[in-house]
């Protein structure tokens, strides 16, 4: 027997193997991007919500009919790995289902059990290009959508389906060949899906039989190879992101925005009130807020490659329901974006963060940014926790605080509140008037 | 009988007493005309039952709360240490506000500032007056049998995680409480927060608040129910521009409180 397919097989992995290992590099340094943010205290709440959040999926049931569908290609996912498992090995040891002997009828049961996850994946992402094209669900067919997303969603789907016709497929081809003795094949037992495609086989040859098992066996591996080095040039990077995103969620109430040391400092300093601790400036104050992606912090870049577009926040948005240009989706998909072109960028050589644009400006306009009410709909409704209002609130601090750029109804408010500890212009001496008519009344 | 008190942390401290609430009154609820009356009804309530409780007066300044969800964070920190100071000098241990922005700043943002307290919201407080029977409700006065829908505030609702209190307060009134189709954690925003209250909003097909005020129209309900004196400008002016002022209502909690207990 000639050991050139474990050769091919040997090659093909470890070149996979290889682009995997440079991409996920790529996108490690992108995140990293980001300013440095510790998050790793209370651990073992970090451990119940990535187990409840990601693992548990207790967000995406907000939406019955998307929960079900996505939970039958999550599981198929997880558990149709197993079998990719048993392809490694027969790829390398040159065997064919090295487990179907050892494991008998339990082998048997488990085919069954693969063969009906891979028919409700196949029917789920079915139902998701139907959604997605034909009726068109809001959420799904939005501008921000228009071009690669849209192609990546579809592509994305497509292939899931291929790769399960293709696991299908061998396993029909493999009954008819055990069935007739052929070399190398072993009974499976009944395997019911498959059962039914034998209809299409059964007519022909052996040897024709073995090809379309080894090719469809062939596509099926080589194609999951390839798709898990897509997934890292498309939104689907979820599947893996979503982990890390939930465990590294942010735990503090949502109503709670991060406090600025550095400005708290300075206003001690003005009020003349002594600064515990470091009472030594830090040597390099940096930018005030966030303009481009090196001022947020490596969680909200994590977050932006965690997201997978389903719109879900913009679809809650009251801003964005009303009209307004503000969509948190697009948001994490700019930051995403931004930080791809700023690591290729750095890559190739070129000026990365100096070429002349920013995430705030060339990708988000101010009006955008404007337009949040910072309600935390969008937060509330991400089924992996991303948090687009702490990326908003940022850029509002830079244009706030180092381009004095914000709405001027904004800028009279602010005056307001230095001359008169008020929003409104008002005499701070007139603060107690509402007490007289109380103080006038007599007690009931 | 006598009058309604009022008294401030000032005169309690210079008369060496130490109240066990702080009562925050806010921005709003110091300036504002309409929401002055909730303001006097809540103080109306503390009154009656006889909490120990003092007010800043004119020793409060905003919490700084715009300002910061604007971007200026300097001025955040200029106003919410002044108030600390102001605070942390009369040895404030329990404060009790009617503002969801109010609380949801005192509460989680200043202690990273030196500011320590417990900070309860007016909702949550009357709750606990209602269950421990120091109100004792009436059967809801005007509103009895009527529907009353409960608007979320983001600041209270999804902020902090307080759902409950302000519906448990309805549902004391004798009333039927009626959702609107977004509530709870999916609520939707009046439109105010994120001060937003101090700029027009930006362009697009309709303001936020008239999207919300449609939907609280919706349910029937003779009354719209609300915790924040954002949420209540913001559907008081959308119920005015649907013209259906005559019919529906817009009150705080504290306001129907007050009708149900005969004090407004």
């Amino acid at each position: 027997m000639s050991i050139l397919p474990q050769i091919i097989f040997l090659l093909f992995f470890a070149a996979a193997g290889y682009v995997l290992y440079k991409r996920i590099s790529f996108l490690k340094r992108n995140i990293q991007l980001g300013k440095a943010e510790s998050r790793n205290d209370q651990p073992a709440e970090r451990w119940q919500t990535m187990a409840l959040v990601a693992f548990g999926q207790k967000k995406m049931f907000k939406r019955w009919i998307p929960a079900l569908l996505h939970l039958l290609v999550y599981l198929g996912f997880i558990v149709i790995n197993l079998e990719v498992a048993e392809f490694i090995i027969d790829g390398i040891t040159g065997q064919h289902r090295i487990f179907a002997p050892l494991l008998g009828g339990t082998y048997t049961f488990a085919m069954n059990f693969f063969e009906f996850l891979a028919v409700g994946v196949l029917v789920s992402c079915v139902i998701f290009l139907i959604r997605r094209n034909i009726t068109k669900v809001p959420r799904l067919s939005m501008k921000e959508l228009k071009g690669w997303p849209a192609l990546d969603a579809n592509l994305i789907l497509v292939i899931e389906i291929c790769l399960m016709m293709a696991i299908l497929k061998m396993n029909a081809a493999d009954q008819i060949l055990a069935s007739r003795g052929v070399d190398h094949y072993t009974q499976l037992g009944p395997l019911f899906f498959s059962s039914l495609l034998k209809p299409m086989l059964v007519g022909f040859g052996d040897s024709f039989l073995v090809f379309v098992e080894r090719a469809a066996w062939w596509f099926h591996i080589v194609g999951i190879l390839g798709f898990a080095i897509y997934v890292t040039y498309s939104k689907h990077l979820h599947i893996f992101l979503a982990f890390p995103n939930t465990w590294y969620s942010n735990l503090k109430p949502k109503g709670e925005m991060a406090n600025m040391p550095e400005v708290t400092n300075e206003v001690n300093m003005m009020l003349g009130i002594p600064t515990e601790g470091n009472a030594e400036p830090p040597a390099e104050i940096g930018r005030f807020g966030a303009k481009d992606i090196n001022d947020l912090s490596w969680v909200n870049i994590m977050n932006a490659y965690s997201c997978t577009e389903c719109g879900r926040c913009t679809s809650e948005c009251p801003a964005n329901i009303t009209g307004k240009k503000l969509s948190p989706r697009k948001v994490m998909m700019d930051v995403r974006d931004r930080a791809e072109e700023v690591g290729k960028s750095l890559d190739a050589g070129g000026k990365g963060f100096e070429d002349g644009k920013s995430l705030l400006g060339d990708y988000i306009s101010q009006e955008e940014i404007n337009a949040c009410t910072s309600c935390n709909a969008c937060v509330e409704a991400c089924p992996v926790n991303i948090d687009p209002l702490s990326i908003i609130l940022q850029m509002r601090r830079y244009v706030a605080m180092e381009e004095s750029g914000s709405p001027a109804q904004w800028n009279a408010m602010f005056q307001n509140m230095e001359t008169s500890f008020s929003p409104w212009k008002f005499s701070p001496s007139d603060r107690f008037n509402w007490a007289e008519k109380v103080k006038d009344e007599e007690m009931k | 009988m006598s009058n309604y008190k009022v008294p401030t942390m000032a005169e309690m401290a210079a008369s060496g007493d130490n109240p066990e609430i702080l009562f925050w009154v806010g921005c709003a609820g110091s300036f504002d005309e309409r929401y002055k009356a909730v303001t006097q009804a809540f103080v109306k309530i503390l009154n009656k039952v006889g909490v120990s409780f003092a007010v800043l007066g004119p020793e409060e300044a905003c919490t700084g709360d715009p300002a910061r969800r604007a971007g200026n964070e300097f001025l955040f920190q200029m106003q919410a240490v002044a108030n600390i100071q102001v605070m942390n000098g009369y040895n404030v241990k329990k404060v009790v506000t009617a503002c969801p922005h109010c609380f949801n700043t005192i509460k989680n943002e200043y202690p990273a500032l030196g500011g320590n307290y417990e900070v309860i919201h007016h909702s949550q407080f009357l709750q606990t007056l209602i269950n421990e029977g120091k109100i004792v409700m009436k059967g809801g006065g005007e509103f009895k049998g009527k529907k009353i829908t409960f608007h979320d505030s983001c600041y209270l609702g999804r902020a902090n995680n307080v759902y409950e209190a302000p519906r448990e307060i309805i549902k004391a009134l004798d009333v039927e409480l009626v959702e609107m189709k977004r509530c709870r954690t999916k609520g939707l925003c009046c439109g105010a927060g994120g001060a937003q209250m101090f700029k027009e909003p930006e362009a697009g097909k309709k303001d936020i608040n008239i999207e919300r005020t449609e939907e609280a129209l919706q349910t029937g309900a003779s009354a719209i129910a609300v915790g924040c004196p954002f949420c209540l400008t913001m559907m008081s002016d959308g119920v005015k521009n649907k013209e259906k002022e005559n019919e529906v209502k817009v009150f705080d909690l504290a306001e129907l409180i007050a009708k149900d207990q005969g004090l407004s």
